[in-house]
C-alpha cells in the first residue's frame, strides 16, 4: 500500500512537472488517442493467437504430460508395493521351507542316530558273545592243560632223574620204582607249585 | 536536463501507415512487442510441452511449474468452476508477465505501459465476467449488489456503492497496471538522467539507486501480473459462486 501510495505521488509529481518542459511533445503519450486504434488491433490479434494457440495446442499438451507423470508414477508406486509384497511372501514361504527341513534334518538325524545305536547295540552283542564264547574255550584249554601239566611234569622229572640217576651212578633203575618217589614228591609239593 | 523521461512511452510508426477505413492499424513498436511476447510465450511453452520426459529438463520443469502455478492460483481463488477460463487467465498473467518483463530490457518498449492496452484487457474481463454471472445467475446475478445481513435502512446505500464498486473494477484493474508500470519506468529514466547530468563526481548514489529500483521494477513486473491474473479470478469467483 505504501509502496503504492509512493509510486502514484512520484506519477503524479512527473505528471505535473512534466506538463512545463514537454508541452511540446503532448505530456503523457499514452493519453494521445493517434495509435489506440492500432494498439487495440494489435493487442486483440497477438492476445487472440495467443490464446487460441496456448488453449488448443500447448496447454492440453503440458496437462496431459503431467497427467502421464503422475499415472506413470502412481503406476511404479503400486508396481513396487506389488513387488514389495510378493518379496514378502516369498520371504515367509522361504521361512517356512527353512523352518520344514530343519524339522525333516532333525529327524532324519535323530532316527539315524537311532538305527546307528541299534547297529551298535547288535553288533556289541555279537561281540560279547563270540568274546565270552573264546574266553570259555580258553578257559577250557587252561584247565585242560593244567591237568595234564602235572602228568607232563612227572614224566618229565622221571625222565629227567632216570637220566641224571643213569649218569651219577651209572646202573639203571627201574622207571616204576622213580615214578612213585616222583609221585610221593610231587604230591606232597603239588600245592606249593599249583596252589589249587 | 536529460532527455525527457516521456519519451520512452512514444508509440511510432514501422513501416508503412496502414488504414482500414477511418482506422488507423500501422504496425508500431507497441506492436512489435506484442509480438515479441507473445512469440516468446509460445516458444517457451511449446519447448516445454514437447518432450514428455519422467525427468522433465529444465524448460520443460519451468513450463510445467507454471502451469501449476496459475492452476493453482486459480482453484484457490475461483474453485473447481473456473478450470474453463484456466486457458484465459493463463493466457493473460503470461502476456502481462512478458509484457512487464520485456519492457524492462533498457531500450524496448513496455506495453502495458499504455492505458488503452490495459484498459482493452480489463474491459474485456470485466464484460466476460459480468456475461458469465448473469448467463449462470441469470436476474438473481443482481443479488451480488445486495450484501445479506445489511440492515434494511444502510441498503440503498450499500447498494449504489455496490455498485459503483463493480463498475469502477475495468478501471483500478487497468489503472493499476499501468500505473505502476510507467511510474515505475519513469522513475528509472529520471535517475538515469541524474547519473548523466551529475556525472563522475555524485552520479554513483542515483547510479546505486538505479541498481536498486531495477531489482524493484523487476519484482513489481511480475506482482503485478500476478496481481492482475488474481483480481480476474476473484472477478471471475464472483461469476461463479454468488456469495452474497
Amino acid at each position: 500500500m505504501i509502496k503504492k501510495i509512493y509510486f502514484q505521488s512520484i506519477f503524479f509529481s512527473f505528471l505535473f512537472s512534466m506538463e512545463a518542459f514537454s508541452a511540446e511533445s503532448g505530456g503523457m503519450p499514452q493519453l494521445n488517442p493517434e495509435f489506440w486504434i492500432s494498439q487495440i488491433f494489435w493487442l486483440t490479434l497477438t492476445f487472440g493467437i495467443l490464446y487460441l494457440v496456448l488453449s488448443k495446442l500447448i496447454l492440453p499438451k503440458i496437462s496431459t504430460n503431467l497427467e502421464s507423470r503422475k499415472s506413470q508414477i502412481l503406476e511404479n508406486i503400486e508396481a513396487a508395493e506389488k513387488q514389495r509384497e510378493d518379496s514378502e511372501t516369498k520371504l515367509k514361504d522361504y521361512e517356512e521351507i527353512i523352518s520344514k527341513s530343519r524339522l525333516a534334518a532333525k529327524t532324519i538325524f535323530n532316527q539315524g542316530r537311532e538305527k546307528a545305536l541299534k547297529d551298535i547295540n547288535a553288533k556289541r552283542e555279537v561281540l560279547d558273545k563270540q568274546i565270552d564264547d573264546e574266553i570259555v574255550k580258553a578257559e577250557q584249554e587252561i584247565k585242560i592243560l593244567r591237568e595234564s601239566a602235572p602228568d607232563k611234569i612227572n614224566k618229565i622229572a622221571i625222565e629227567t632223574s632216570s637220566e641224571l640217576v643213569q649218569k651219577l651212578i651209572g646202573a639203571e633203575i627201574n622207571n616204576s620204582s622213580i615214578s612213585a618217589i616222583v609221585d610221593d614228591l610231587s604230591k606232597r609239593n603239588g600245592d606249593k607249585y599249583y596252589g589249587n | 536536463m536529460a532527455a525527457n523521461p516521456m519519451t520512452q512511452f512514444n508509440v511510432y510508426r514501422i513501416g508503412p501507415e496502414v488504414k482500414v477505413g477511418a482506422f488507423d492499424i500501422s504496425f508500431t513498436n507497441a506492436s512489435l512487442f506484442m509480438i515479441i511476447s507473445s512469440v516468446a510465450i509460445l516458444l517457451i511453452f511449446s519447448f516445454g510441452s514437447k518432450k514428455n520426459s519422467l525427468l522433465p529438463n529444465k524448460i520443460q520443469l519451468l513450463a510445467e511449474l507454471s502451469y501449476t502455478f496459475v492452476s493453482k492460483m486459480i482453484s484457490d481463488t475461483a474453485g473447481s468452476k473456473a478450470k474453463p477460463y484456466f486457458a484465459f487467465i493463463f493466457s493473460l498473467f503470461m502476456f502481462v508477465l512478458f509484457c512487464n518483463m520485456f519492457g524492462m530490457i533498457p531500450y524496448t518498449f513496455t506495453v502495458t505501459s499504455h492505458i488503452i492496452v490495459t484498459f482493452v484487457l480489463a474491459a474485456f474481463i470485466f464484460i466476460g465476467v459480468t456475461v458469465i454471472g448473469f448467463m449462470k445467475h441469470g436476474f438473481s446475478y443482481l443479488k451480488l449488489f445486495v450484501p445479506s445481513g445489511v440492515p434494511a435502512v444502510l441498503l440503498p446505500l450499500i447498494v449504489v456503492i455496490e455498485i459503483i464498486s463493480y463498475l469502477s473494477r475495468p478501471v483500478s484493474l487497468s489503472v493499476r497496471l499501468f500505473a505502476n508500470m510507467m511510474a515505475g519506468h519513469t522513475m528509472m529514466k529520471v535517475f538515469g538522467g541524474f547519473v548523466i547530468s551529475l556525472g563522475i563526481v555524485g552520479g554513483w548514489l542515483p547510479l546505486s539507486f538505479s541498481v536498486a529500483l531495477t531489482g524493484l521494477e523487476i519484482l513489481v513486473a511480475f506482482l503485478q501480473a500476478y496481481v492482475f491474473a488474481i483480481l480476474t479470478c476473484i472477478y471471475l469467483n464472483d461469476a461463479l459462486n454468488l456469495h452474497h
